[in-house]
């Protein structure tokens, strides 16, 4: 026992200290918490949607549905650059029948032309190319999008998507939630403490819309700041107006969706150089737009994003080529993620809802209750009983429990984990454990002084051969636990990762803490009699 | 102080000999057990088939009006809902299958809850739905073969530590006490017809830890004294051993299995069935460590020359045994 030496009681000391500290903030009710002098830790442990109440929504988007989105975006690019091309190339056939763009360049002569107007357009963003590009027959050309391209525009669409749901959700206001994106495709949202996951569905379901409307400006300030709008107008939330007023009339229709957009990318504009928006129309939108604009020079349009105008601009000059510019007080930031939202709205991946589990509030916490009752009764007739049984080695084997469960949720607390139902029977198993390695090792000290060992002689080697089992029962539990973290889901992760951090707070608290109590003990008192 | 003593000093049953009559009936459980599964099956929660399952109490009512709502919701279309009270008997689940043409549109089951819920809201005032779960196709799948996986992975790699910790034939003996237990949980799975959900999972590997626990604690017994009894009969080892660490046994069955009938009495519905599925695992693990991986050693022919390693002389081993070491594994 001699091992105890001033350092390492210190460094144990330090964990038992720390393992506390980290814990206390999820267990002190919320008034004290709240005074918790900001050098110590606050983190509390997060609750599990089974506990807390909340609600799960697993999406799924349909690859498929990304690739043909992409195609049409080439075909469109491929079209355009054929029609600018000089003299201009005339292409038939096109198809986009097995996930590649094909088509035929009507005059066998042009095809060296349409090879350089269509290069151009393979490029990606990471200077690899998007397509195989490939003539067959002659005249006819196939574009197939490589595998990487494919793979990114996932990638990128499940981001967008991503964003697009973080926005919107953070709109809600008071939920903090969970937005994780999960394999390639899907997308987990948990809300905790929103019962009704249909709000949460309504607001996911729709995509980033951007529409461009003109401003009514023949309607009545003062009737608009009511809300009554005049025939063919609407009334719409305006919060950064610069008349003060946070709504404005715009006229019903006439407009143009930014399901028209092809792309948008922070910017800065050329004259004033604040933040905007550069966005480009597809063809179609790009003529009704320049239309719109030629008509109404001199008026004022408002973009509106998500039923809300986020700025109301005066039309200088017609703008054609489809490009154009929103601005509108701006931050580079602001720009940035409005963009974002706006390429996810032009990439409209539809998300598909796969899982949806909701748990009421009320459950929730009737699971709590009685969890924490039943927890509680446990270990009260469990502690009982170890008294009983190993008088003062009881005391030390439960002093160990109650630091176990410290350390248990101080850890959870420190690395963020979650705690969840069956993470509660992962912590009733780990407990369980820690009782046996106790039990193990009075029992073999029993046995040691049985065969007539001296007290010391008898509690070393009770630890020593006690600890033998101990190791090997608890390092299969952690590797169990370690194969149910990489290969369970959900709730059999929760149960692994309080099995895990379980096991080793408790052989350290079971084994290594009691024996240096007990070597305490020892040397203190040096007991003639060993009552076990 | 006189301490408790739960088991008397010096016990000394014969445990093992009743062993061919104890694996004969296990045998015959485990084949009742997988002939159960077979025929009548487990009753799969949504988790693992699909469909959806609302939670629902009737705050105002004293009883459920079960007749009425198969009625309404039968009336949707989507076939005929299986509604159970669980706890009191305002307090109903209600559970369906994947809609047809689900497999096309994973859509379909979220769908179909949606407008249950709908229907049960406009129909009953006093309606709380307490909890929705709808799974697609595919996700239960999913949810299915990672469980299975898992819980296989854990199985043989523990096997494996087994196996390198101590002889092979520990191994084998641990992982048939593993399927044995795992086994029978599924037999009273299929008997009770109780959910069968993810839960459960974490259930049997909750088991899995606790009975290897006890199986490795026999086990550690059985390697110390095979290395200090070196004349002794096997099965006359393996009995002393038992008896050796039983004191052991009975008082960690005990102090584990009590939260954990506090658990099925009075915890949360919504684990009963996970609760039961513990308690029953851990008394069918004591058991099986005691009567499925002990015997094992013997048909498997564990001597005592197992852990004598071939190059190096029995005294040294022994030296190192006094000493306190263990011999070299």
């Amino acid at each position: 026992m001699s091992d105890f030496t001033k350092p390492r009681i210190w460094f144990l000391n330090a964990i038992l200290l720390v393992g506390i500290l980290f814990s206390l903030p999820s267990l002190l009710p919320q008034k004290i918490h709240d005074q918790i002098p900001s050098f110590l830790p606050s983190k509390t442990i997060n609750l599990g949607l089974d506990l807390a109440g909340g609600s799960h929504i697993l999406l799924e988007a349909d690859p498929a549905e990304v690739i043909t989105i992409r195609l049409e975006q080439m075909e469109d690019s491929v079209r355009s650059a054929m029609r600018k091309a000089e003299p201009r190339i005339a292409i038939e056939n096109i198809s986009r029948a097995g996930n590649k763009l094909s088509f035929v360049v009507t005059d066998p002569s042009q095809v060296d032309a349409a090879r350089e107007a269509v290069l151009p357009l393979m490029g990606s963003a990471s200077g690899g190319r998007d397509y195989e590009l490939s003539v067959v027959d002659g005249n006819k050309m196939i574009l197939t999008p490589t595998q990487q391209s494919i793979s990114d525009s996932i990638d990128n669409a499940m981001d967008s998507a991503k964003d697009v749901i973080d926005r919107r959700i953070n709109a809600l206001g008071t939920l903090e939630p969970t937005i994780i994106r999960e394999g390639s495709e899907r997308i987990v949202v948990q809300a905790p403490g929103l019962a009704d996951p249909e709000a949460l569905k309504r607001l996911i379901g729709k995509t980033a819309k951007l529409e461009f409307k003109l401003v009514d400006e023949n309607a009545d300030p003062a009737e608009t700041a009511q809300g009554k709008a005049r025939v063919g107008s609407q009334i719409l939330p305006y919060p950064s107006n610069p008349s003060g007023t946070p709504v404005i009339a715009v006229r019903r229709l006439g407009g143009i969706g930014g399901d028209r957009l092809t792309g948008a990318q922070q910017g800065f504009d050329s004259q004033s150089n604040e933040p905007v928006v550069n966005i480009s129309f597809d063809t179609e939108g790009g003529r009704k737009f320049a239309d719109m604009t030629t008509k109404n020079t001199g008026k004022l349009f408002a973009i509106i994003l998500d039923g809300q105008v986020i700025s109301a601009p005066r039309i200088n000059e017609p703008i054609r080529g489809g490009q154009s510019q929103i601005s509108g007080s701006f931050t580079v930031e602001s720009a940035n993620d409005l963009a974002i939202a706006l390429n996810s709205g032009a990439l409209p991946v539809e998300l598909k809802v796969v899982e949806e589990r909701s748990v009421g509030p009320d459950l929730g916490a009737d699971s709590i209750k009685k969890g924490v009752l039943a927890a509680l009764i446990g270990t009260t007739a469990v502690l009982f009983f170890m008294l009983l049984t190993y008088g003062r080695f009881g005391v030390y084997a439960n002093l160990a429990l109650v630091l176990n469960v410290f350390l248990i949720l101080g850890v959870m607390a420190m690395i963020g984990s979650t705690l969840t139902l069956p993470g509660i029977a992962g912590f009733v198993l780990t407990i369980g454990a820690a009782v046996d390695a106790n039990v193990l090792i009075n029992e073999r000290i029993r046995e040691e002084q049985r065969r007539g060992r001296k007290i010391i002689a008898a509690i070393e080697n009770g630890y020593k051969e006690a600890s033998r089992a101990i190791f090997d029962a608890n390092i299969t539990n952690v590797i169990a636990g370690v194969l149910l973290f990489a290969f369970g889901s959900g709730p059999v992760r929760g149960f692994a990762v309080v099995l895990i951090i379980g096991i080793i707070t408790s052989v350290f608290t079971a084994v290594t803490i009691t024996r240096m109590w007990v070597s305490f003990w020892l040397k203190r008192n040096r007991p003639t009699e060993l009552v076990i | 102080m006189k301490l408790l003593k739960l088991v008397p000093d010096n016990t000394n049953f014969r445990f093992l000999r009743l062993r061919n009559f104890a694996i004969g009936i296990s045998v015959l459980l485990m084949i009742a057990s997988l002939i159960l599964v077979g025929t009548r099956g487990l009753n799969y929660g949504v988790d693992f088939i699909g469909g959806q399952m609302i939670r629902a109490t009737f705050t105002q009512t004293k009883e459920a009006p079960v007749s009425e709502l198969r009625h309404q919701i039968g009336a949707l279309g989507y076939g005929e809902p299986t509604i159970q009270r669980f706890g009191q008997e305002n307090q109903i689940s209600i559970r369906m299958k994947l809609p047809e043409g689900a497999d096309k549109n994973p859509e379909l089951a979220n769908i179909m809850a949606d407008k249950i819920t709908a229907s049960l809201k406009s129909n009953h005032k006093d309606v709380r739905v307490d909890g929705v779960d709808s799974v697609s196709g595919k996700v239960s799948s999913e949810l299915f073969s990672t469980g299975i996986i898992s819980l296989l992975a854990a199985m043989i790699a523990i096997s494996i530590y087994i196996w390198v910790r101590f002889e092979w034939q520990f191994g084998a003996g641990a992982i048939f006490a593993l399927v044995h237990d795992v086994t029978l949980t599924f037999g009273l799975f299929s008997l009770t017809q109780m959910e069968f959900d993810l839960n459960i999972i974490a259930a049997l590997l909750t088991i899995i830890g606790y009975s290897l626990n006890d199986t490795i604690v026999v086990y550690d017994r059985i390697r110390e004294n095979l290395m200090k009894y070196r004349k002794m009969e096997v099965p006359a080892l393996l009995d002393l051993s038992v008896n050796e660490t039983l004191s052991r046994t009975v008082m960690t069955s005990l102090t584990i299995l009590m939260p954990l009938s506090i658990l099925v009495l009075f915890g949360p519905n919504v684990i009963f069935g996970f609760a039961v599925a513990m308690a029953f695992g851990i008394f069918v693990g004591t058991y099986s460590s005691i009567y499925m991986a002990a015997p094992f050693l013997i048909w498997l022919k564990v001597r005592a020359d197992s852990f004598v390693p071939v190059n190096e002389g029995n005294d040294d081993n022994a030296a190192r045994m006094q000493e306190g070491y263990g011999a070299v594994v």
